[in-house]
C-alpha cells in the first residue's frame, strides 16, 4: 500500500502510466471503429486520423515530456518545423499526383475533362 | 562550478541534437508515407489492403509495440535513478517485446511474399514494403543498440554516460512507436476500409 502511494507520487512514473492507458484506449477505439464500420467510410477515415493525431500528442506529452521543456522551447520549434515540412511533402505529393493522374490518364481525359472543361465535340 | 555547468549543458545539447535527428527521421518517413499514399491503389490487378491485411494480427503488433514503448519509459526512469536492476528488467522486457513485434512483422512479410505478393509485383506492394520495412529496420537497429547497452550495463555497471545513452534509446523507441501509430492508421486501418 505504501509502495503504491509512493509510486503514485512519482511524477515521471505517473506520466508514463497515464500516457500508456490513454494510448491504449485510443488504439482500441480506432480498431473498434473500423472493425465494426461504425460510421460511413469518409467519416471513419477522419475519425481514425484524428485519433492518431491525439495519440501522437499524448505520446509527445506523456512519454517525451514535450510540455516540460524550459524556455526557449527549441524542441517544440524543431518539431513544428518538421511537421510543416511533412505537411508540404505529403499534401503536395498527393495534390500533384492527383492532378497528373487527372491530366495524363487517357480514359479520364476523354470522360471527365471534356465534361469539366466544357469542351464541345 | 563551471565543470558542473558544462556537463549539464553538454547533456542537454546531446538530447537536443538527438531530437533534431529524430525530426529528420520523421521527414524521411513522411516521404515514404507520401509515396505510399500516392501508390496505394496501384495494385496492378492484384489484391489490395482489404484482401491482404489481417486486422487482429496488426492490433496484436500494435499493442506489443505500445507496451514496449511504455516499458522503455520505465527503463528510462530506472536509468536516470541509476537503478541497475530495474534498468535491466525494464529494458529487458522492452527488448523481448520489440523482438516479438519484429518476429510478427517478418512473419507477415514472409507470408505475403511466399503467396506471390512481394514488393516486385505492384506499386502498392513496393510502397508498402518500403514504408513498413524501413520502420522494421529502425526497430532492428534499436534492438541491436539496446542489446549493446544492456551488455555494457551488466559488465561495467550503470554510470552517467550509459544512463544518458539509455535515455536517448528511450527517445528513439518512443519515436518508433509514434511512427507505428500512423502506419497502423494509414496503412492498415485505412487499407482495410479500402480508402
Amino acid at each position: 500500500m505504501n509502495r503504491l502511494i509512493s509510486a503514485a507520487q512519482n511524477k515521471p512514473l505517473l506520466s508514463y502510466v497515464t500516457g500508456f492507458v490513454l494510448s491504449l484506449a485510443l488504439t482500441l477505439e480506432s480498431y473498434y471503429l473500423v472493425v465494426n464500420h461504425v460510421f460511413s467510410t469518409s467519416l471513419l477515415i477522419g475519425s481514425i486520423l484524428l485519433l492518431a493525431v491525439v495519440q501522437l500528442c499524448v505520446q509527445l506529452v506523456f512519454f517525451l515530456d514535450l510540455d516540460k521543456e524550459a524556455r526557449p522551447r527549441w524542441n517544440l520549434v524543431m518539431l513544428s518545423f518538421a511537421v510543416l515540412v511533412v505537411l508540404i511533402i505529403v499534401l503536395g505529393s498527393l495534390w500533384i499526383m492527383y492532378h497528373l493522374d487527372y491530366s495524363m490518364n487517357p480514359t479520364q481525359t476523354n470522360t471527365y475533362i471534356l465534361q469539366d472543361e466544357g469542351i464541345q465535340q | 562550478m563551471t565543470s558542473h555547468l558544462s556537463a549539464e549543458s553538454s547533456t542537454s545539447k546531446t538530447f537536443f541534437g538527438f531530437w533534431v535527428y529524430l525530426m529528420t527521421d520523421c521527414i524521411l518517413f513522411a516521404t515514404l508515407f507520401a509515396t505510399y499514399a500516392v501508390l496505394r491503389h496501384n495494385t496492378f490487378g492484384g489484391p489490395g489492403g482489404q484482401e491482404l491485411f489481417s486486422l487482429p494480427f496488426v492490433l496484436a503488433e500494435t499493442l506489443i509495440l505500445l507496451t514496449s514503448s511504455f516499458t522503455s519509459g520505465l527503463g528510462t526512469i530506472a536509468a536516470r535513478s541509476f537503478n541497475k536492476k530495474q534498468t535491466l528488467i525494464w529494458f529487458g522486457i522492452t527488448f523481448a517485446l520489440g523482438a516479438a513485434f519484429l518476429a510478427l512483422e517478418l512473419n507477415e512479410f514472409h507470408h505475403l511474399a511466399s503467396e506471390g505478393n512481394s514488393w516486385q509485383v505492384s506499386g502498392f506492394l513496393s510502397a508498402f514494403f518500403t514504408l513498413v520495412g524501413t520502420h522494421g529496420l529502425h526497430i532492428t537497429s534499436g534492438l541491436i543498440w539496446m542489446a549493446i547497452l544492456l551488455v555494457y550495463v551488466v559488465r561495467r555497471g550503470l554510470d552517467a554516460t550509459i544512463s544518458k545513452r539509455l535515455s536517448l534509446l528511450g527517445m528513439f523507441w518512443h519515436f518508433l512507436d509514434i511512427v507505428w501509430i500512423f502506419i497502423f492508421t494509414i496503412v492498415y486501418l485505412m487499407g482495410a476500409l479500402g480508402a
